[in-house]
């Protein structure tokens, strides 16, 4: 139950890209974090929630070839640091490409997936991976 | 006087053509093609469901009706493959778009017209006062049994339409269904492949309620097919929705761009729906329009709307058009659908 809790808590970030801002320092967290690192104490009482874009580029990227059985059929699969425009960075999947599409500072956007399956019975956890852009038609 | 105030599709990426499924079943592809007019279909991603083609078409809604998510007082979902048997879909809407706590939500289910009847839903709780907006969506991940007929056409793709007094840029003004039992299409609990009851899918179950509730529309709004601009008609395959509009009465002129199936397969609950997004993203002031959803088992929801001159005033780029979403496509081989939908089985403990 340990492990649905988690995903039950995580739920909000996890689907919605909501992180917070130190309202001391103005520096944005992504996953949101109770205390700024940078301020300590002074920042107590100023963390707020923020709705991220969900807009950000490529930092760097790993195709992985190895997946474990629950990735098989996304196989190969591309993971990502993104560096979003609010300033954090994320790991996470970038879908709907070929990993010969994927470049550092390539524009990407968050959308809405599948995360994982807890077997044929259990819960379904959904999250954020990412899509690069679409360059504009001509 | 309430209407559509925003709508939002969304369709996954991927595409097989009809002639790779019959390659592989030993059919005449030219036969199939005609036959069904279908020339390609989209495949849901291994990552993609029902509730995650419902979030990106409801956030693509608000985005392009500036709608705070709050002011979202209901939200039904329409769809025949829900992840869930049961934990309503529409719970994960409308935590992924921040819908408020209280608010009223449920899922749909009637074949290929849930969505259209949760249209029907929202738009008399409008009407009554009990929301301000409310949001419909229909949308499916549907499943032919391999080999079977349905498995050149059963595809993925869902459209939300969000439903008010305010702004609104398509006014509902008519709207009736009609039902009967009829043994045309069934899933039994617990089976991963419908059945069709060969002899009623025609005849019997499409174009009688089709047809009917089409007429029913024209008689209470006083109206003739030449005076829509288009009509869009359910579309389980290319050549029903056509015989069916020109049966009534109308040309092609209005009914193609509505026509969606040609290209991305039947949506099922989100089939015409999806057509109707698409004639939005096009459509002028003072456009009628006639809409007919199709579930089999089965009815038919009729509606008839009319752009109004609000709709010059909304920005249909800032979202993506259904041109934009049909123009982003990659084919797949017969294998690699397989794989994705699952219907290559790899046991309980790899998945
Ligand atoms: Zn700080």
């Amino acid at each position: 139950m340990g492990e649905l809790s988690r995903i039950w808590r995580e739920s909000d970030h996890r689907y919605r890209l909501i992180g917070h801002v130190c309202r001391n320092c103005n520096t944005v967290y992504f996953p949101p974090r109770d205390i700024c690192p940078t301020c300590h104490r002074d920042s107590v009482g100023k963390m707020e929630e923020i709705q991220l874009s969900g807009k950000g580029s490529i930092f760097s990227y790993t195709v992985v070839h190895d997946a474990p059985p629950a990735f098989r059929r996304q196989r190969p699969y591309i993971i990502a640091l993104i560096k979003l425009d609010e300033g954090p960075t994320l790991t996470a999947q970038i879908v709907d490409t070929k990993p010969e599409n994927v470049s550092s500072g390539k524009r990407v956007h968050a959308v809405f997936r599948k995360i994982r399956e807890d077997g044929s019975g259990g819960i379904l956890q959904y999250g954020y991976k990412f899509v690069i852009d679409e360059p504009p038609k001509a | 006087m309430q209407g559509i105030v925003s709508y939002g599709s969304y369709v996954p990426k991927y595409r097989i053509k009809p002639e790779e499924i019959a390659r592989v079943w030993g059919e005449d592809p030219d036969n199939i093609k005609n036959g069904i007019f279908i020339l390609s279909k989209s495949v849901p991603a291994p990552d993609e469901d029902v509730a995650t083609i419902s979030v990106e078409a409801a956030r693509r809604a608000l985005l392009r009706g500036k709608i705070d998510p709050k002011d979202i007082g209901a939200i039904y979902i329409g769809s025949e493959s829900h992840p869930y048997a049961v934990k309503p879909t529409a719970t994960i809407v409308a935590s992924a778009i921040g819908a408020d706590f209280r608010m009223f939500a449920a899922d749909y289910e009637f074949a290929c017209k849930a969505g259209t009847a949760a249209m029907q839903n929202v738009l008399a709780m409008v009407d009554s006062g009990m929301i301000k907006y409310g949001m419909a969506i229909g949308a499916d991940t549907s499943q032919g049994a391999p080999g079977d007929a349905l498995e050149y056409s059963a595809s993925a793709g869902g459209t939300a339409f969000i439903i008010g007094k305010e702004n609104v840029i398509a006014e509902i003004k008519h709207t009736l269904s009609v039902t009967s039992d009829t043994p045309d299409f069934w899933r039994r609990e617990g089976q991963p492949y419908p059945t069709h009851g060969e002899r009623f899918t025609g005849e019997p179950a499409y174009f009688r309620h089709t047809l009917s509730a089409a007429r029913g529309i024209m008689e209470k709004a006083g109206t003739e097919p030449k005076d829509y601009k288009y009509v869009i008609l359910h579309q389980p395959n290319g050549k029903f929705p056509t015989r069916a509009a020109k049966t009534l009465g109308f040309t092609e002129e209005q009914y193609k761009t509505g026509l969606l199936t040609p290209y991305i397969g039947n949506t099922y609950s989100a089939a015409m729906m999806n057509g109707l997004s698409a004639v939005l993203d096009i459509a002028s002031p003072g456009d009628k329009i006639l809409a007919v959803s199709f579930g089999s088992g089965a009815g038919s929801d009729g509606f008839h709307i009319e752009v109004t001159d609000n709709y010059e005033k909304m920005d249909v780029k800032s979202a993506p058009t259904m041109a934009e979403i049909l123009s982003n496509t990659e084919f797949l081989d017969y294998a690699v659908y397989a794989k994705f939908k699952k219907k290559i089985v790899m046991g309980e403990e790899l998945e």
